[in-house]
């Protein structure tokens, strides 16, 4: 039911900032793909010069078999001759007509007869379960309504892709959880290809089949979410997902096996590395040990953070500082002494100084 | 990531590609729009504003009996010599210049205290009856601005000038001193009584938007209250009470009407009126350079106020909508103060209508006698030895034909400008951040820098001859609809800019995806959506003109007089009750659209003045 869509060379400028750097992505059809990234970043720009609200710089755009962009060639089709679905960060819903005026307005425009009109604003109510409001403007609907509404506008004409930016972040926190399901259905029931936009990771790591992480306008990885929380593939990527955030300890590949990070060493296999690197371990796999065990640097607990499922434990030697997660409600208490335990197998390194990933965890 | 690079194309291929980006780039909807609003704006402003310039530097037809060896069309410092530095500067330009700074710079301060007093009263005190007062506030800015000079010759004029004697010299049986009855000091008074509305509007509204935790932040500090107010209150209301200074200032500067009526009988000429007289004997050129000097000294005033106004552009920027914490309590007197101020009100605004009133039920001018009293000016027959014969206003077709073409100036006026505000609106925020963008709003800024009457007299050069495919319009009823639309321009395209912004670009680009084109994107989705902003500043426009006179008096014919214009003739001719008569009609039609105003929501004369 979905459609490729290829992106091949994007730049966007707005004066001097860069807001899409030399994008390029190959969506295969039936995607849920995320566009992932601090604020600022160049989603919401990225999305829109696909969607054709924004003509781009340079760079060429097709969906499916057809070019809708082209710089080179001169060529941009209309947002809305491009068969594409948006839904805005504050939905835009218009608000001097009722619910089914939204929804028939992109309907009337393509000359549908009445019958069928009806029937696929019907139709699309039922899908995301607000039948029976046709009549309610904008404003007599609470906030998770208008959104359903907005996601409903969208499906009743039946675009080949769906693009969403930030569709939840107008909402709280609960009903952001159900929405998150809801959506995943409905993408998995609907087909499209979707280009989903948010600077949540949770959010991302939890709906999308392929994950697109960008930073100051220029990808920086394409994975799968689990890819993308095991091996990220430099530094930010590797800061920006996963909370509590990575452990990203500093230090010198020592030529003997090992890397020193000052207060203590810790061995691994650095063939080919040299200098400064950055060890980046994920708090819950560094090990924890209350009794001192062979090949574990001894730490003092500075503060326990439980939060019902697991326990954060901030743990200090000297100047440097982990942060660890343990299942449960931990025994561990403020100033104990904590023996942890830093498995190379678990342990991505990359370089100090272009901060790429150099040498993959094992497991 | 498997995607091949784009591939450089050949010069063929990259010149059609460069031709077709140019061809979307002009028919994309902001810049389609932005350039037509700018051919008709360069047309509607710049060249007669250049034809203007043009006429004051070459020989005309008539300098050919001042200076013989005159070429018309010859490039020439003539007029501007004979204006600037010749035996006839000083009366035709220096005493007026001098007469028009004096005047503006008078009216405009007293209106500065009347309003800012009231607004101050109103929004921070306990006075009893502030919404009475508020309300009150605005209606002598929507009747004519010269209804109280009208009102002031029939108190206090005077014999001495030449004149029959007011109700005043009526009464004490004693001449009344010429400067009370003619030149600057009531020029200044009746032009303040009408123009403190601007100050009222722009400093209630500032005082409103201050946040008072920045003064509970001061007294917390420990500051007094009078320092409060002088070093919080104070500053924060200063860029409002510049706002109103500069749009007093540049429109008492170009206003023809209080002038005319009270300063023109004693020869107290100011440029407005000078440059009237100049149109009216046929030396355009002379009128012209007066008309730019107008314009120059009103752009210099701007400037220097844009330069103390600094940063701080605007008082809407300053906090959020604070709700007034702060409410001086004025004690045992105030009632005693509501009293005043409100009869103070009620005085400015019946008392000059009561007298125009009464005007015209006395059969001789002069005698204020219940023995002299007469219905002939309203609805008399023809009688050769009363004003020429002149029929009463409400017999005579001329009040009638006068009426209608009011009414459908103000129609038609009112029509094309909120439209025009709806798409200049359009393009200026569609383009926000592009030079085309900029390049319109600077353009539609034009007009409010140049007066009235000096826009009316741009208003002869361009349009006494074809131009291209446009007929001479002078003459015209078409021109007077033109010449306002174009005065409009300024406040069309600031309340279409913000009725816009309001909508919100997402709006329109869900119309975008899902496929519908311009026009249905303005049918459906931005008319509707700026509809209330349309339906106000029509109401606002409809009365403006209505009682414009300045813009129109050296354009209007006896074929398209109108209401204004008629008042003025008659005053001119001496026919006193017959002007205060018509003057009377104007306000009613005037008062009639103000109340259907108060009928929608959203509509105020605030958001007319582009605040
Ligand atoms: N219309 C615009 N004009 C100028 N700069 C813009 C415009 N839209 C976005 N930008 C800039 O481009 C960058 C990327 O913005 P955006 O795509 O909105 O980021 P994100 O959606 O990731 O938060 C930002 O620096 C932003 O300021
Ligand atoms: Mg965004």
């Amino acid at each position: 039911m979905g459609t490729t869509i290829t992106i091949k060379n994007l730049t966007k400028r707005f004066g001097d900032v860069v807001a899409v750097n030399n994008v390029s992505l190959a969506i295969e059809a039936g995607t849920f793909l995320t566009l992932l990234g601090p604020s600022g970043c160049g989603k919401t720009t990225l999305l829109r010069c696909v969607a054709g609200l924004e003509d781009p710089d340079e760079g060429e755009i097709y969906i499916g078999d057809r070019l809708v962009f082209s710089r080179a060639r001169g060529i941009s089709v209309p947002a809305g001759q491009r068969d594409i679905g948006l839904v805005f960060q504050n939905y835009a819903l218009w608000p001097h007509m009722t619910v089914y005026k939204n929804m028939s307005f992109a309907l009337e425009i393509r000359k549908l007869p009445k019958a069928e009109i009806d029937k696929r604003v019907k139709e699309s109510l039922a899908e995301v379960k607000m039948l029976g409001y046709e009549n309610r403007y904008p404003r007599e609907m609470s906030g998770g309504q208008q959104q359903r509404i907005a996601l409903a506008r969208m499906l009743a004409y039946r675009p080949k892709v769906f693009l969403m930016d930030e569709p939840l972040s107008n909402l709280d926190a609960r009903l952001r959880m159900d929405m998150r399901a809801e959506l995943k259905r409905l993408h998995y029931v609907a087909g499209a290809t979707t280009i989903y936009v948010t600077h949540d990771q949770v959010e991302a790591l939890t709906m999308s089949s392929l994950i697109a992480v960008m930073k100051d306008g220029v990808l920086q990885q394409v994975d799968t979410p689990d890819r993308v929380y095991r091996c990220p593939s430099n530094l930010f990527v590797a800061d920006f997902i996963g909370n509590p955030k990575v452990n990203l300890l500093e230090g010198v590949v020592d030529g003997q096996g090992c890397v020193d990070l000052g207060e203590f060493k810790v061995a691994m296999d650095t063939q080919g590395v040299e200098g400064k690197v950055v060890l980046a371990i994920r708090p819950e796999d560094i090990a924890v040990y209350t009794e001192p065990t062979p090949g574990t640097v001894k730490f003092t607990v500075y503060s326990v953070l439980p939060s019902g499922a697991d326990s954060t434990i901030v743990a200090r030697t000297g100047e440097r500082e982990v942060t660890i997660r343990v299942p449960g409600i931990s025994p561990i208490k403020m100033d104990d002494s904590v023996w942890l335990k830093f498995d190379p197998q678990v342990i991505n390194l990359y370089d100090g100084a272009t901060g790429n990933l150099v040498a993959v965890r094992k497991v | 990531m498997g995607v091949p690079e784009v591939l450089q194309p050949p010069l063929s291929l990259r010149i059609l590609a460069a031709y077709r980006r140019f061809i979307r780039w002009l028919t994309s909807a902001r810049v389609l729009l932005a350039l037509i609003l700018l051919v008709m704006m360069v047309y509607l402003i710049l060249v007669p504003l250049y034809r203007m310039v043009e006429t004051t530097v070459t020989y005309q037809e008539r300098d050919v009996l001042a200076v013989p060896d005159a070429v018309p069309g010859q490039l020439t410092a003539y007029h501007w010599v004979r204006m600037l530095a010749s035996r006839v500067s000083r009366v035709f330009l220096y005493a007026p210049l001098q007469h028009s700074l004096v005047v503006a710079t008078g009216a405009t301060l007293l209106a500065m205290f009347i309003g800012s007093v009231l607004a101050w009263l109103v929004i921070r005190t306990d006075m009893p009856g502030r919404h009475l007062v508020n309300n009150l506030a605005t209606i002598p800015y929507i009747m004519p601005s010269w209804t109280i000079a009208m009102a002031w010759k029939v108190m206090f004029n005077t014999r001495v000038a030449g004149g029959t004697p007011g109700l005043l010299e009526y009464l004490i049986g004693r001449p009344i001193p010429t400067w009370l009855a003619y030149g600057p000091i009531p020029i200044i008074i009746s032009s303040a009584l009408h123009y403190y509305t601007f100050f009222f509007l722009f400093v209630s509204a500032a005082l409103m938007s201050i946040d008072s935790n920045l003064e509970d932040a001061a007294e917390l500090a420990g500051a007094s209250r009078s320092r409060i107010l002088r070093r919080i209150t104070f500053p924060l209301v200063l860029p409002a009470l510049l706002s109103g200074f500069i749009m007093t200032f540049s429109k008492v500067m170009g206003t023809f009407g209080g002038p005319n009526v009270l300063g023109t009988p004693v020869r107290y000429y100011v440029i407005a009126t000078m440059i009237r007289s100049s149109v009216a004997i046929g030396e355009f050129a002379d009128g012209f350079v007066l008309a730019i000097v107008l314009i120059l000294f009103t752009i210099v005033t701007i400037y220097i106020n844009q330069r103390l106004i600094g940063t701080r552009k605007s008082y809407e920027t300053i906090g959020g909508r604070g709700f007034v914490a702060h409410v001086a309590r004025l004690g045992p007197w105030r009632k005693v103060l509501a009293a005043g101020v409100i009869v103070f009100q009620v005085l400015v605004i019946a008392l000059p209508l009561g007298l125009l009133a009464y005007d015209t039920f006395m059969l001789h001018p002069g005698n204020y006698s219940l023995s002299n009293f007469t219905l002939h000016y309203w609805i008399g027959k023809s009688d050769i030895n009363i004003a020429n014969g002149t029929p009463g206003v409400l017999r005579n077709p001329k009040i009638y034909s006068s009426a209608w073409n009011s009414i459908r100036l103000s129609l038609a006026t009112a029509f094309f400008t909120a439209l025009l505000g709806v798409i200049l609106g359009y393009a200026i925020v569609k383009g926000r951040g592009t030079r085309l963008s900029k390049l319109v709003e600077q353009i539609s800024f034009i007009p409010y820098v140049i007066p009235g009457i000096a826009f009316g007299a741009v208003y002869i050069s361009m349009f006494s001859k074809r131009v291209g495919p446009i007929p001479p319009l002078y003459g015209t009823f078409a021109l007077l609809v033109i010449v306002s639309v174009a005065k409009h321009i300024p406040y069309s395209a600031r309340s279409g800019v913000s009725a816009m912004l309001q909508v919100g670009r997402e709006l329109e680009e869900a119309g975008q995806m899902a496929g519908a084109n311009l026009w249905q994107r303005f049918k459906r989705i931005i008319f509707p959506l700026t509809s209330a902003g349309f339906v106000s500043g029509f109401l606002l426009t409809f009365i403006t003109t209505m009682r414009e006179l300045s813009l129109i008096i050296l354009l209007v014919t006896p074929a398209t007089q109108v209401l204004s214009s008629q008042t003025m003739r008659y005053t001119e001719n001496g026919d006193t009750q017959m002007a205060n008569a018509v003057i009377l009609i104007l306000i009613t039609l005037v008062l009639i659209g103000n109340f259907i105003i108060g009928r929608f929501r959203g509509g105020s004369l605030k958001k007319g003045l582009g605040m």
